[in-house]
């Protein structure tokens, strides 16, 4: 039986993000009277579904000691393709198919990455800035991509709900996406990944220590090549949803996101220096970094002042994280080694 | 067999300055092949002169950022410190000068600006470095949220409106030039580039600087104050990022909060083609410059095709971004091997 | 059939123009406890690697439970039932006692699914083969050396380990926790399992070993039972030199003390410590990791404040509240992790000697003067007989005593008063350990104050001219190194006596 000392969790972030979520809800909803009303609760979960979707894939790379930049660019360049180039303006087939050619884009693309950094070992941060204007690039160059509508079939895909909540009290209705299962459906599997297959044991165990993790036996290449390849085409189902849900192909509206998305990775207490962190707190994350973004209004704070207060929140968040993975970590005897400020 | 008796890795002399050779010949091959795709028009005075215009820019905000790389860091957020530095500066200006005074009258308003704007350029180092240093929150974090945290300032001030109408004497001299070709910016770059050069390769300062990028533990224990030097390397990167903003907006004769956002990309590019190590201790400002210099040329090279779109510049850049890291990769895997095995 | 469960004859093996190995032989009995010693470059960890099946011979026969083999690959090794266990322990800090004990096993058999009772039956079986009480879902961040320590032994013997090798085991552990270890490798002896012990560290040869085995320069040079070994012979083995026992007796020297402290009180750590230190002697501060001998020496140096107490040097009060206080009142100190700790691994050798008297060698605006910088650097490499040709060279190039030259030398460029050493001679060859020790010798007769904080009794007896012994954060005992023995030591700084 795992033991559950109160110690144990409060040294964990996730009931920390989870008491900072409470906290925030208690004063928008003070502030305003609107926080805990049906329709901007499912406002809430539908701006959720897109940086959540992102953020199981970032959370996947720095659990395993690296960090990912270009999943936005990978998104918007896979839905571009898939949109614009490889299916017909008058779509109106399945949406599976979309999402099935997104999802290999975006693998193809993922891969070059994974080549990268499990072949020639190189750093993460500066491969996927690499590549990500690459796909950038590429989408503005070649492919000349501007804003448009969807084809049909994704826009009658983005209209589907699950259910409709109604503000009582000024009449608002918002609609619950279908979105949301593909993102719960997402994350079941890749828990079960994480948890249950070796494949996601030896994610963790690179990040703890690759070298360890090899010669016990673990692929690291493979691993890694599986999971930026993973990584890749997450972000392109997450393209598809994206234009899906707002019904129109803007090649520019993911980029910019990965940073947010780092921070709420970060936030919800996944290690930057890799081995530890999990979806639970990962989806804690996005929830904060989401309620904060779409709460402000509420909050009375003009929506030109929103980045201003959205940095000030990353910088809040990653310090008190800071803070306790240093305070947890109890103080080690240096080990006979080489360590950190050896050069390899 | 002791280790120095066997053939010996000569890296602190050796490694550094093949690199530099490298990438002066790289500058010679782009230019060359520039001057040949486009004769008449680069290799030119007036395309000289165009660059020239054009790199210090950015150019002055990689060497600040180089800098609080060989620490061992990152400073992300020197593009919204340049613009809020800028915003600072252009609000002062058209909040006081009153409209159609001479210019003599004009100057000390300038005067004043300029010291505004660089003031708040040392405040945002400022601020980012004692998040790294006494706070210990990662570079990579602190300064993606500087970033956030900076330009939303600029945003709320502004509105996210330009801020134009600045007075002409302004751009008129931030856009001289000297014997009637070097413009103002340039000399600046030179001048910076020099003095931080300097600064690093025969100062105190310097040194502690590689040292603490090494390995930061030995450096305290070496009696080095940590957390003061990296406060000043953050605020001197800020510092420079104001000038670059004050030149931005003597450029473009208005200052924005969201100017120049794709430099933050290209100036780790930069600074990872010039030599920096992105893990601390190496590189030096002759590697950033040739970089620039490179990067330029290519650029002004690619807009002479008029067939070929801007945004192929960021493919461009990507793709030398990588192909500089498994150049990198393959050229010190080699040199490893001549070295001593552990043998013992 | 040879009653060995391991064999080699004739190994050999070259890196790349440097021969490792010139042909060496070792054997090892079953159930049999066997000391693999040498100096750094004698070859000892080139030949676990190829026992282990990392290397492949250029030459020579393995023979393992007398099946012989020209080479192996490491699955086959693990196979065979010979395991290694690295300095690193090869663990995974961010992962559970369990999954680390039971994530090899299920690695080799190619599993692809978790099953968190199977793996907990696992990692269960490991620790009841030595009786190790530990919390299986303890992140093993969480835990000492020592127990991460005996997780890799417990690792090891999942599989049917027919010997185990350990690699520099002692090396981060406290006497006590050696002697735990020690029991547990007794125990491996009595189930049949053979263990050799790779290290240079000579009371741990006669503690625990059977026979030993030397090598020198990649060739044998003595092997035997260990019963027939004294330390002389052991040492002119490693090194191919003879070493006379040394001692300290210094002249007494007039004045001030060099360094006081009174009443020096840091909770958790130690308490009311007093002693004064005279130019010329050599204090010798001894007892378990974790007396508070670290944490004392480190407040001298400035990194530590204390709650209460002071500190004088030269009989001037001193307050040091960072290590740049420390460095101006003249305090030198060589930690004990000099990898990590004290030096710039990949910087010239020239930069890290300099670096801590650089306001010295600086002028206007900070600029370094360069003759001054070469000047003090030659002068140091000199002084300490540094073994390099170039002082531009990065100091990792040099082995482990020249490197802990160069943080000496890192101090003495400085206007030195008090020089702290903490473990000085920790992985450092037993040659360059004596010349290390006669260059503390005399650094001290020239007038230095010297503390240094060791666990190596024979160094503490041949360098302090008092010894000290600290236990739970006080001075429990003062001795006269003239008049103690190491045996008699030993027992004070266990608490034995």
């Amino acid at each position: 039986m795992k033991v559950l000392s109160s110690r144990r969790i409060l040294a964990r972030p996730e009931p920390w993000v989870f008491a900072a979520i409470v906290a925030l809800s208690l004063l928008v909803q003070a502030r305003s009277g609107q926080f805990f009303t049906g329709n901007n609760l499912v406002d809430l979960a539908r701006a959720l579904v897109v940086p959540a979707l992102f953020s199981v894939g970032c959370m996947l790379v720095i659990v395993s000691g690296g960090i990912d930049v270009s999943f936005t660019a990978i998104a918007s360049l896979a839905m571009y393709v898939t949109d614009k180039v490889v299916l017909p303006e008058d779509y109106a087939g399945s949406v599976l198919l979309a999402y099935a050619i997104s999802a290999g884009l975006g693998l193809l693309m993922g891969a070059l990455n994974g080549v990268l950094v499990a072949f020639l070992r190189l750093p993460t941060l500066i491969v996927t800035l690499g590549t990500a204007s690459l796909y950038t690039g590429l989408m503005f160059g070649a492919f000349a991509a501007s804003a448009s509508g969807v084809p049909p079939a994704i826009a009658d895909h983005g209209k589907q709900i699950l259910f409709t909540a109604v503000n009582n009290g000024n009449g608002l209705t918002s609609t619950m996406p279908v979105h949301v299962l593909i993102l719960i459906g997402i994350l079941f599997l890749v828990f079960l990944l994480l948890r249950y297959t070796m494949l996601g044991r030896g994610i963790y165990a690179i990040g703890g220590d690759e070298a360890a993790a090899e010669r016990a036996g673990f692929n690291v290449r493979a691993i890694k090549m599986f999971l930026y390849c993973l990584v890749g085409a997450l972000a392109g189902v997450t393209g598809i949803v994206r234009i899906s849900m707002i019904d129109y192909a803007d090649p520019s509206s993911m980029l910019g996101m990965e940073l947010t998305v780092i921070a709420a990775v970060v936030l919800g207490g996944t290690r930057v220096t890799g081995g530890m962190g999990t979806l639970t707190g990962t989806i804690l994350g996005v929830a904060l970094m989401t309620i904060l973004e779409n709460s402000l209004i509420l909050l009375g704070i003009p929506t030109y002042w929103s980045r201003a207060f959205t940095g000030a929140i990353i910088i809040i968040g990653t310090g008190v994280t800071a803070r306790q993975t240093g305070l947890t970590r109890r103080r080690d005897r240096t080990l006979p080694t080489p360590a950190k400020g050896a050069r390899a | 067999m002791t280790i120095t008796d066997a053939p010996v890795v000569r890296q602190a002399r050796g490694s550094r300055d093949p690199n530099l050779v490298r990438l002066l010949v790289m500058l010679v091959f782009v230019f060359v092949l520039m001057t040949i795709l486009r004769p008449g028009q680069f290799a030119t005075l007036a395309d000289f002169n165009s660059m020239m215009r054009q790199f210090p820019e950015y150019g002055i905000m990689a060497v600040g950022m180089s800098l609080t790389m060989i620490t061992g860091g990152i400073d992300l957020g020197v593009v919204g410190t340049a613009n809020l530095s800028a915003i600072m500066a252009a609000t002062f200006l058209i909040g006081t000068v009153p409209v159609g005074a001479a210019p003599a009258q004009v100057v000390p308003y300038l005067v004043v600006a300029v010291l505004l704007a660089l003031a708040t350029g040392l405040v945002c180092g400022a601020i980012a470095g004692t998040l790294i240093s006494r706070f210990n929150i990662p570079a990579i974090l602190a300064t993606l949220g500087t970033q956030q945290l900076f330009t939303g300032i600029g945003i709320g001030i502004t509105s996210g409106r330009p801020q134009s109408h600045l007075p002409l004497l302004y751009s008129k001299i931030g856009n001289t030039e000297f014997l009637h070709f070097f413009p103002l910016s340039f000399i600046l770059f030179v001048v910076i580039a020099l003095a931080v050069g300097f600064m690093l390769s025969r100062t105190r300062f310097g040194a502690y600087v590689y040292m603490i990028g090494t390995n930061a533990k030995a450096a305290r224990y070496a009696g080095l104050n940590n957390a003061s030097i990296i406060l000043r390397t953050y605020m001197i990167s800020g510092l420079l990022a104001s000038v670059a903003g004050l030149i931005m907006m003597a450029r473009a004769n208005s200052a924005k909060a969201d100017y120049g956002a794709p430099y933050t990309l290209q100036c780790v590019l930069i600074a990872v083609l010039g030599g920096i190590d992105p893990n601390g201790g190496f590189g030096k400002i002759q590697g950033v410059t040739l970089a620039i210099l490179i990067l330029q040329f290519l650029s002004s090279g690619l807009n002479m095709f008029n067939s070929v779109s801007n945004f192929y510049r960021d493919v461009i850049w990507g793709g030398v971004l990588i192909l500089v890291l498994v150049f990198n990769y393959f050229f010190s895997r080699r040199a490893g091997r001549r070295a001593v095995s552990k043998a013992s | 059939m040879s009653d060995s469960v391991l064999k080699v004859e004739g190994i050999a093996k070259a890196f790349g123009g440097v021969q490792a190995l010139k042909g060496v032989s070792l054997e090892i009995g079953k159930g049999e406890i066997h000391c693999l010693a040498g100096e750094n470059g004698s070859g000892k960890s080139t030949l676990i690697k190829v026992i282990s099946g990392v290397h492949p011979p250029d030459a020579g026969i393995i023979e393992i439970e007398g099946r012989r083999f020209s080479r192996l690959a490491p699955m086959e090794a693990i196979a065979l039932g010979v395991q290694v266990i690295y300095q690193d322990f090869s663990i995974f800090p961010n992962l559970s006692v369990m999954e680390n004990l039971a994530l090899n096993m299920e690695v080799m058999d190619h599993r692809v699914l978790v099953n968190y009772r199977r793996a907990r039956s696992i990692a269960a079986h490991a620790v009841s083969q030595i009786g190790f009480d530990i919390d299986l879902d303890e992140r093993v961040e969480n835990l000492s050396v020592a127990d991460r320590q005996l997780i890799a032994v417990c690792r090891a013997l999942l599989q049917e380990s027919k010997l185990i090798i350990m690699d520099e085991p002692t090396s981060a552990l406290t006497k006590r926790e050696v002697k735990a270890l020690f029991a547990v490798i007794k125990g491996l002896q009595s189930r049949g399992i053979s263990v050799l012990f790779v290290s240079h560290k000579l009371d741990e040869v006669f503690e625990i070993s059977e026979r030993f085995t030397i090598f020198r320069n990649g060739e044998n040079v003595a092997s035997g039972s260990t019963r027939d070994l004294d330390r002389r012979t052991f040492a002119l083995h490693m090194t191919g030199r003879e070493f006379a026992d040394e001692s300290y007796r210094p002249a007494a020297a007039p004045g001030a003390p060099a360094l006081s402290v009174r009443n020096l009180t840091l909770r958790g750590a130690y308490a009311d410590i007093s002693f004064d230190l005279a130019p010329r002697e050599i204090l010798g501060i001894t007892g378990l990791l974790g007396s508070g001998r670290t944490e004392l020496v480190e407040t001298i140096f400035g990194i530590a404040q204390p709650d209460s107490g002071s500190i004088e040097i030269g009989g001037k009060p001193a307050h040091l509240h960072s290590v740049k206080d420390a460095v101006r009142a003249g305090i030198g100190y060589v930690p004990s992790d000099r990898l990590t700790e004290g030096l710039f691994l990949p910087q010239a050798i020239e930069r890290n000697i300099v670096v801590a008297v650089l306001e010295r060698l600086s002028g206007w605006f900070g600029v370094l003067r360069r003759k001054a910088v070469t000047e003090t650097t030659e002068r140091w490499i000199a002084d300490l007989a540094i073994a390099t040709r170039d002082a531009s060279l990065p100091v990792r190039t040099l082995s482990g005593g020249n490197q802990q030259k160069v943080v000496l030398a890192r101090w003495l460029a400085n206007d030195l008063k008090v020089l702290i050493l903490n473990g000085p001679t920790m992985g450092v060859d037993i040659g360059s350990k004596y010349d290390i020790h006669a260059l503390i010798r005399r650094l001290a007769a020239g007038g230095l104050a010297v503390i240094i904080v060791s666990d190596d009794l024979p160094e503490i007896l041949a360098c302090a001219s008092r010894i000290v012994v600290m236990q739970n954060g006080a001075f429990v005992r003062e001795l006269d190194p003239a008049s103690t023995t190491e045996s008699k030591l030993g027992e004070l700084s266990t608490g034995v006596a």
